[in-house]
Order: C-alpha cells, then sequence, then structure tokens
C-alpha cells in the first residue's frame, strides 16, 4: 500500500530539444504509456463496476420479466428478511476468519522454517509452494479424490483399523466445514509463505548476530528483530488474501456447491447463484453492491488499525 | 556421497547466526544446536507431507489400473491419458488452454511495463485516481462481473472465443500486474537513465538498453503471475465459452468432475494433464517470485 502514496521525481527529458516541446511532450508521455491500462481498465473493469451499480437499482429478473424497471431501494429491503442473505454472510466472516487466520499462523512457521539453512532447502521451497500455482478447481479435483469414501485416504485408514469405511466428509454438515478449511489451507498457505519470506530474507543477519551477543533468546530475537521487519508485509498478505477469500468461489462451487442445504454458501457463491441460476441480476447486483462495501469497509478499517499501530512505535 | 553431506551442512550453516568464533563450542552448545535441527527438520516433514500427500494422491489414480487397490501405481499404465487427452478432448483442451494463457503473459507484461513506468517514473495528474480505480475494482467479486462481461462481449462478436478469455484475465490481472512492475522498475535507479540520457539516448533506447535487463526478475515474476492466474481460470472460461472444440483445461476437468464416479482414473489424469505447465513453470521461477517481491515490490 506505501507504495501508491510514494511521489517520484519526474523525469526529465534530454536538455538538447527545444524546451517547449521538450515539456509538452513530458507532460503527454504518461498517458500515452497508461493509455492502454487505463482503456482496458474503464472498458472492461469501471463499465461493469458501474452497471452494477445500476442495476442494483432495478428490479431486473429475466424470469419476471413483467416487474423489470426503476427499483428505488427495494432490493437492498429485501435482503432484510432474506435468511439465505444473512446465513451466506455469516458463512463469509466464518470462512475468510478461519482461513486468513489459519493460513496465517501456518504461513509465518512455514515462512521462518524455510528460511533457516539446511540440505535440500532450494528443493524443499520448491515443495512446500507449490500447491499456491494450482488452480481452484483443480484442487477440488486433488481433494475429490482424497475425500471420497470408495477411493479415499479414509479408506485406507479404515482398512489399517482407523476409522470406520463409507464417512462421506462432503455430506456430513459439520465435517463439510473442516474438509473445505483443509483443502483451502493447502493452496493458500504458500501464499502467505511466500510473502513472509520475501521479507525475512532482507533481514539483515548482524542484527541476529548481536542479538546473540546480546544473548537475546528465539523467542526475543523473533518479537524485537522479525516481527518489526516483516509486519508491513504481513498486513498486505493478510489483506490480499482476506479479499481473495471472501471473493473467489471457485473452490466451494466445484467442491460443494455451497451445500449441503446452503451451509457453505459465500455471499459471492450466493451472488453468482442469484444472478445466473436464478436470473435474477437486480437482486444479485444488489448483493454484490453490499458485499463490495463491506470489504471496502472493512479494508479501510483494516488498514487504519494497522497504520496507527506503526506510528505508534 | 554420504561421506560428504556433513560437510556440505556445515558450510550450508555458515549462513545462520553462528556463535562468534573466538568462544570454545561448549556441549551446551552442541546439544541446542541439536535441539535446533530436530525443530528444523520435523516440522519441516510434516509440511511437506501435507504438501505432497495429495498430489500423489492423484498421480496415484491416475497412473494405476482401474480396480487396483494397490498404493503404488505399479504395474503402471497410461490408459487414462489416453482416455482424457484422445477421448476427452484435452489435447484440444490443452492447445487452447496454452494459447489463452500465453497471450495473457504477453499481453499482461507489455502493458504492465508501459504502464508501470509511467507510475514509477512520473507524476502526472489522475494518478491517484487511477490507482484507487484500479484497487476498487479488485473487491468486485468475478462472479457478478460475468454477466456484463458477457453484454460487452456479445456485442463485438467475441463470445465463443477464446480472446475473451484473453482479455478478461488479462484485465482482471492488471491491477496486480501493474503494481507489482511499478515496483521493480522503482527499484532500478532513476540516476542509471539520467546518465544513458545524458550519453545522448532518447528516453525508449535509454529504457531498452538500461532498464530492461535489469527488470528481468521482475518481468518474469509478472508474466509468470499472468500465465498461472490465466492458466488456472474457471469462472470466465466456463461462462464464455460454450463450444467444445475453444475448452480450457479446467472446463475439461470440471465436466470430468461433473460425471465422476464413473472415472477416478480419468479425472486424476486430467488432473496432471492441467498441472504439468503450471508446476514447470514454478519450479522455475520460484527463486525469481521470492527475490523479486523482497527486491521490494510488496512494501513499496
Amino acid at each position: 500500500m506505501a507504495l501508491i502514496a510514494q511521489k517520484q521525481k519526474p523525469g526529465r527529458p534530454p536538455a538538447a530539444t527545444p524546451r517547449k516541446r521538450a515539456n509538452r511532450s513530458r507532460r503527454l508521455y504518461p498517458y500515452l504509456l497508461i493509455a492502454p491500462a487505463a482503456i482496458l481498465t474503464l472498458v472492461f473493469l469501471v463499465y461493469p463496476v458501474g452497471s452494477v451499480f445500476y442495476y442494483s437499482l432495478q428490479h431486473s429478473n429475466v424470469t419476471q420479466p413483467w416487474d423489470d424497471g426503476f427499483a428505488g431501494f427495494e432490493n437492498f429491503i429485501a435482503m432484510g428478511s432474506d435468511p439465505l442473505f444473512w446465513r451466506s454472510l455469516s458463512f463469509t466472516a466464518q470462512w475468510v476468519v478461519v482461513e486468513v487466520g489459519l493460513q496465517f499462523v501456518f504461513g509465518l512457521a512455514l515462512a521462518l522454517l524455510i528460511n533457516k539453512s539446511f540440505i535440500g532447502r532450494g528443493l524443499a521451497r520448491s515443495l512446500v509452494f507449490s500447491p499456491w500455482a494450482v488452480s481452484g478447481i483443480l484442487t477440488t479435483t486433488i481433494w475429490i479424490l482424497i475425500y471420497n469414501p470408495s477411493t479415499g485416504v479414509g479408506r485406507y485408514l479404515a482398512d489399517m483399523g482407523i476409522g470406520e469405511y463409507g464417512v462421506s466428509l462432503l455430506a456430513g454438515s459439520d465435517t463439510t466445514f473442516w474438509a473445505l478449511v483443509l483443502a483451502e489451507m493447502w493452496k493458500g498457505i504458500p501464499f502467505f509463505a511466500i510473502l513472509i519470506l520475501a521479507d525475512l530474507q532482507s533481514v539483515s543477519l548482524e542484527l541476529y548476530e548481536s542479538a546473540d551477543v546480546d544473548g537475546a533468546g528465539t523467542w526475543r530475537k523473533f518479537v524485537s528483530i522479525t516481527w518489526p521487519h516483516i509486519r508491513q508485509a504481513v498486513v498486505v498478505a493478510t489483506l490480499l488474501r482476506a479479499v481473495w477469500e471472501f471473493n473467489n468461489v471457485d473452490l466451494l462451487y466445484t467442491l460443494t456447491g455451497g451445500g449441503p442445504a446452503s451451509s457453505t454458501t459465500t455471499l459471492p457463491l450466493y451472488v453468482a447463484q442469484t444472478a445466473i441460476h436464478d436470473r435474477d441480476f437486480g437482486y444479485g447486483s444488489a448483493l454484490t453492491v453490499v458485499a463490495f462495501l463491506i470489504l471496502t469497509f472493512f479494508s479501510l478499517v483494516y488498514l487504519r488499525i494497522t497504520k496507527s499501530k506503526e506510528d505508534d512505535k | 556421497m554420504t561421506s560428504l553431506l556433513p560437510k556440505a551442512h556445515a558450510a550450508g550453516r555458515a549462513i545462520a547466526p553462528e556463535p562468534i568464533p573466538a568462544r570454545p563450542i561448549s556441549k551446551l552448545k552442541a546439544r541446542q544446536r541439536r535441539i535446533d535441527r530436530v525443530l528444523t527438520y520435523v516440522p519441516l516433514a510434516l509440511f511437506l507431507i501435507f504438501t505432497l500427500v495429495p498430489f500423489y494422491w492423484m498421480l496415484l489414480f491416475a497412473f494405476r489400473p482401474t480396480g487396483s487397490t494397490s498404493l503404488v501405481p505399479w504395474p503402471i499404465t497410461f490408459e487414462h491419458f489416453e482416455t482424457v487427452w484422445n477421448g476427452s478432448g484435452f489435447g484440444i483442451y490443452f492447445k487452447n488452454s496454452l494459447f489463452v494463457a500465453v497471450m495473457s503473459l504477453l499481453c499482461s507484461t507489455v502493458i504492465a511495463l508501459l504502464g508501470g513506468y509511467a507510475l514509477a517514473r512520473f507524476r502526472f495528474r489522475g494518478k491517484t485516481l487511477f490507482l484507487v480505480a484500479m484497487l476498487c475494482t479488485q473487491f468486485v467479486p468475478g462472479a457478478m462481473m460475468l454477466i456484463p462481461l458477457f453484454e460487452i462481449f456479445n456485442a463485438v462478436g467475441l463470445t465463443n472465443s477464446l480472446w475473451s478469455l484473453i482479455i478478461s484475465d488479462t484485465v482482471f490481472h492488471l491491477p496486480l500486474s501493474l503494481i507489482l512492475m511499478s515496483g521493480f522498475i522503482r527499484n532500478v535507479p532513476v540516476e542509471l537513465e539520467e546518465a544513458a540520457w545524458v550519453d545522448g539516448c532518447t528516453r525508449i533506447q535509454a529504457f531498452r538498453l538500461v532498464v530492461l535487463p535489469l527488470l528481468k526478475p521482475g518481468i518474469v515474476a509478472v508474466g509468470s503471475f499472468a500465465f498461472i492466474s490465466a492458466w488456472n481460470n474457471f469462472l470466465f472460461a466456463i461462462m464464455f465459452i460454450s463450444s467444445q472444440d475453444q475448452f480450457t483445461v479446467p472446463v475439461g476437468l470440471s465436466y470430468l468432475l461433473g460425471e465422476f464416479g464413473a472415472d477416478f482414473g480419468a479425472l486424476a489424469a486430467g488432473g496432471v494433464i492441467a498441472i504439468i505447465p503450471v508446476v514447470l513453470l514454478f519450479a522455475y521461477v520460484q527463486k525469481f517470485l521470492v527475490q523479486g517481491l523482497s527486491a521490494g515490490a510488496v512494501k513499496g
């Protein structure tokens, strides 16, 4: 985040050209350079987002075309009495907090571990980081093979006398949540580990050496040297990951489809079902606007909290 | 070989905080080090098991004959690969996915280089607005963009075309590519460029000759991020593409999943096909990734 606020000295064009022309080209240069990105963003991101906001104030439902037209805030008011909305909202909160919390704890542990030097470190890094690059649908493929009662790990454990045969982890509502959490953690831990490791590597080793001379223990070194150094990266990583876990539907959509009985439906998954499956685009848009506002509010609060901590230092 | 290992180990440890040489290594220190080693290898082994068993499980099903319950894929068989590559059309999907991912990589890298340079080296009106707009779009669930995007592609006649995927993958990834790339460019000292200008280079020459060679880790990181996210994209691919000869690998996988219960071997083989390019690329860029990020792209 800090990099956005950081201002750079404007570049100077070669002194040889006449000053006036140089001035004009200097002013035009950045706009020309940014144009492809800006145009693509405008057409394919800003316009669709704008149309979502527009439709949130409309009745627009393919299955009830006679109702189409301006709705005011009716879509938003309807949410108040929509049990699925509240349920998906609370599940989203639970999902994001559990996932980001666990991924952060294990990701930090993994980063600290893999920053030590040992034989085969390069290979170990490549291996433990690799799930990061795996897609949501491929994660589903892999974990379906593992969770399935007839092909999965459970069957072999049952062969050895651990547990029972025929237990479907994705069908019981209490086991489904943790089965999902585990699959998502498998993919998410490397993300934290990579970002934190990147920062760990820039900690000067002399700091640790002088801490050793002073007789500091492992914990003390972590608190006074490592943590202050990586905190910024942790803030960025947790925020990015929270937004991602909030928004991404690939794994949930393909592994449980939001079930059983909508118990694993996040707000964006509910949006997708409303807008695409039920063809109610007006209500789906209103849900999106709410999701957008929640995320923006959460991000601003989170950045404010973590920033003020830094200033106290 | 085994006799060499302890030595290599000792050499490798030189990076870790060592006691200052003047102090003799006491018995206590040796014990401390042994504990330290256990505390490294045991959790590491657990992490490796957690990471690798799922991969192994997929490989097991992909290379094991149907009906076998053995825990090693032996006798090894390629029948499942033949089934999905020819029978389910993964040969075509693979080609489509590769095209989408490579084109997204090229588009993302070029656009991010241009825009990232502007963000890193110029101050201009509208810059903050541009960045805020970019960041805000990241908060909108991709699921909701589907319908407006579909309408746009429909209007320009790109539905059911791989280009709709290339464009949407590139655009959705653009904020990250841009911010990463501008961080990398900012890390190249502006004085180097200024020196080239003094020597008579134009801005473009200076960029090409001085900045670009130093940007290699950055370009590799941004490009591979773009490749991987385009290769993995599922949501857009399943919504925008309707004819089977334009399917990508994730869409093919989702259809195999849809009929699962039928053929786990084929499903696993499809998964292996989906994972190969990404894992190969990742093994190559992993070092650049960590280096690139630690160069300050994240911290700013």
